[in-house]
């Protein structure tokens, strides 16, 4: 009995809820935090530093580029193209992610909740492999149904000759981003719609509300959260989305060239890495931005 | 004035299961009705049908003597309480009573006396700016029925309204709900699967199963009558002895012979020799005392359950339990030997097979 109640030799256990201890936990999220630390930390400061030098594709710069301090960031904020590219995104971002993808994704989803589980399955299984599919074999798609000889929509139109990449860059773009990316959307309004009781819809409905009064007084105050969220996210994805450069490459005279497309041109096809870090980093500032101004949003409901 | 009429009503799922499976029924103005039944035997389906949120797929619904079996709910003069209240969580009390004027686009000023006086009515007065989470569950209800009132329908239609609620304040609200109905006159159609609440509440009971009416009478009517083995089963908070009997004599008061003895039935239409299931309620048995010269059951105790002000005590006659109520402080102790005795007008004669009841003479008033 004397034994029973003597202490236990050994180390004191941890104190937290996995029990092991800082040393073993750290063990456990070094790779994690080294391959941060490698892809993304790393890589982030090094467009902050060339932003602030005249490294160059080519020539004497690439060899020894020099500090040339905000000089980068004062030519950008001059910089017609710069200011066309930012005009671009952003009617990139209202149209086709925005309004588009929100619109449609929530229509879809709407519909689909009272249709037969087969046909849902199916029009999802669809409105999936467009968000699936590499972004490749998606553009090479568009292409071709774009194309001005033998495109598909020439075809369905009778409009043979024109061609949409050219004459409607923007609206070719804006209309190919909705298709891409409106799955994601649909998906999520989906299960948010799923989390709306159906009592409070019938509830709606015994007292005779219209459509458009059940859901702006019973559906999107249940789903606002989910409106923001998702709206953020392919905000982000859209201004960041590079897929415009495989149809149009920012033409026809930088008629479709959004922010992620011009740093590409600048750096590549203009060698100007310095400047198009820079740029880099002020697309980044903006996005920041525009998450904090949702975040706010978000925090405001609760 | 505002009744509801139901003809040949059928709501058959996509399934092929029919719910509710060709029903006639009429609700009385004014009248505080209960559809009453175990899981799955459509009652809800049935009110849902009336509510319209489910499609008949035969019959005739009428409210008010106007055929709405086609009509959209909002249309039909309709107000519902969801078992879950189906309050809108973003919106205060005052905007959940006055949704449904909000809806028909009535002025704001309007709106607000509305608020503030069905908020009276229902002793809700100093919520009215709470969201419906700073509130309990009896004043949730409250709440739902409020927005139903202040709906104006002229047909109330209440489902579970008492499930949510935790076992004291569903008397309370039982109550509450009772004198609510008695002042506002409205015709009321409540769906519920606790029998003492239908009994406690309505002024008449359906009772349903698979669909189908098996029983339509006063809570009297239905608990001192079943008219079939189903509802005798159903109803009371203590199940109804169901026996197998025979019918030994037949004159003005039969005797029928059940395992341990024999009980008396006031029955005329029952042949001699007939086998029988014979029905009594543990209430209306009585523990005798002394020497018993009429038919009688005798047996061992069992088991004897308080219940509170009485016990429910578990005789074994000849291999079969009876159930019997007897007094507080009076309870037979168990393995005693028992003779239980019944008046032979609470002594109920079924159809072996059917399970119909038998005897057909105008129901004792208790």
């Amino acid at each position: 009995m004397t034994s029973a109640s003597a202490p236990v030799r050994g180390r004191t256990p941890a104190r937290d809820v996995a029990g092991l201890g800082v040393g073993r936990a750290f063990g456990f999220v070094a790779p994690a935090f080294l391959l941060i630390g490698a892809f993304l930390i790393f890589p982030a400061l090094w467009t902050i530093y060339i932003g602030i030098t005249n490294y160059r594709l080519t020539g004497v710069e690439a060899v020894s580029p020099s500090i040339v301090g905000l000089s980068n960031y004062t030519k950008a904020l001059n910089d017609a193209l710069f200011h066309n590219a930012l005009w671009l995104t952003m009617v990139f971002v209202l149209g086709s992610a925005i309004i588009g993808q929100n619109v449609l994704g929530f229509t879809l989803a709407w519909i689909m909740r009272r249709t037969r589980p087969a046909v849902r399955r199916t029009v999802e299984a669809f409105v999936l492999l467009a968000w699936i599919l590499p972004s490749t074999v998606v553009a090479y798609l568009w292409v071709a149904f774009f194309d001005r000889d033998g495109g598909t929509l020439n075809g369905l139109l009778g409009t043979q000759g024109t061609a949409w990449l050219i004459d409607y860059p923007m609206a070719c773009l804006v209309v190919f981003n909705t298709w891409r990316g409106t799955a994601f959307s649909m998906m999520l309004y989906s299960s948010a719609l799923q989390a709306v009781p159906p009592s409070q819809l019938e509830s709606a409905r015994m007292v005779g509300a219209s459509g458009w009064q059940t859901l702006r007084d019973v559906v999107f105050p249940h789903i606002r959260g989910h409106v923001l969220t998702n709206t953020l996210l392919i905000s982000l994805w859209t201004a960041n989305d590079f897929s415009p450069f495989l149809l149009t490459k920012g033409g026809p005279n930088h008629e479709s060239e959004t922010v992620p497309v011009y740093i590409y041109n600048v750096a590549l096809q203009g060698g100007e890495l310095g400047y198009s870090s820079a740029i880099s980093f002020l697309l980044l500032i903006a996005n920041l931005l525009v998450s904090l101004v949702y975040l706010r949003l978000l925090r405001r409901r609760s | 004035m505002a009744g509801i009429d139901i003809e040949g009503l059928a709501t058959v799922y996509p399934n092929g299961v029919r719910a509710v499976d060709g029903l006639d029924l009429h609700v009385a103005d004014g009248e505080f009705f209960a559809l009453l039944g175990p899981s799955g035997c459509g009652k809800t389906t049935l009110l849902r049908t009336i509510a319209g949120l489910e499609a008949a797929t035969e019959g005739t619904v009428r409210i008010d003597s106007a055929d709405v079996t086609r009509l959209e709910p909002g249309k039909r003069g309709v107000a519902m309480v969801f078992q879950d209240y189906a309050l809108f969580p973003h919106m205060n009390v005052s905007e959940n009573i006055t949704y449904p004027l909000k809806v028909r686009r009535v002025a704001p000023a309007t709106r607000s006396g509305v608020a503030t006086r069905t908020a009276g009515e229902l002793s809700l007065q100093g919520l009215l700016e709470r969201k419906p989470a700073q509130l309990s569950g009896g004043q949730q209800q409250r709440v739902a029925l409020a927005r139903a009132i202040a709906s104006e329908g002229k047909v109330l239609l209440l489902d579970e309204p008492l499930s949510n609620l935790d076992a004291r304040l569903r008397l309370e609200a039982r109550t509450f709900l009772k004198k609510l109905q008695r002042d506002l006159g409205i015709t009321t159609v409540f769906v519920t699967h606790d029998q003492a609440e239908a009994l406690a509440l309505a002024d008449r009971i359906a009772v349903m199963d698979s669909g189908k009416l098996r029983q339509l009478g006063s809570p009297r009517e239905v608990f001192a009558r079943p008219s079939n083995t189903f509802v005798a089963n159903f109803i009371g908070s203590t199940p109804m002895n169901l026996l197998p009997g025979k019918v030994t004599s037949e004159s003005d008061i039969s005797v029928v012979s059940v395992p341990g003895g024999s009980l008396p039935a006031a029955t005329v239409s029952v042949p001699a020799d007939a086998e029988v299931t014979v029905g009594i309620r543990p209430e209306y048995l009585t523990v005798a005392s002394g020497d018993i010269s009429g038919p009688a059951l005798r047996g061992g105790v069992v088991v004897a359950e308080n219940l509170g002000t009485q016990s429910l005590v578990t005789v074994d006659c000849d291999g079969t339990l009876v159930g019997v109520t007897v007094p507080e402080e009076a309870e037979p102790s168990p393995g005693s030997a028992v003779v239980l005795t019944a008046p032979a007008t609470r002594v109920l004669l079924y159809d072996r097979e059917s399970g119909e009841l038998l005897a057909r003479q105008p129901a004792p008033v208790a």
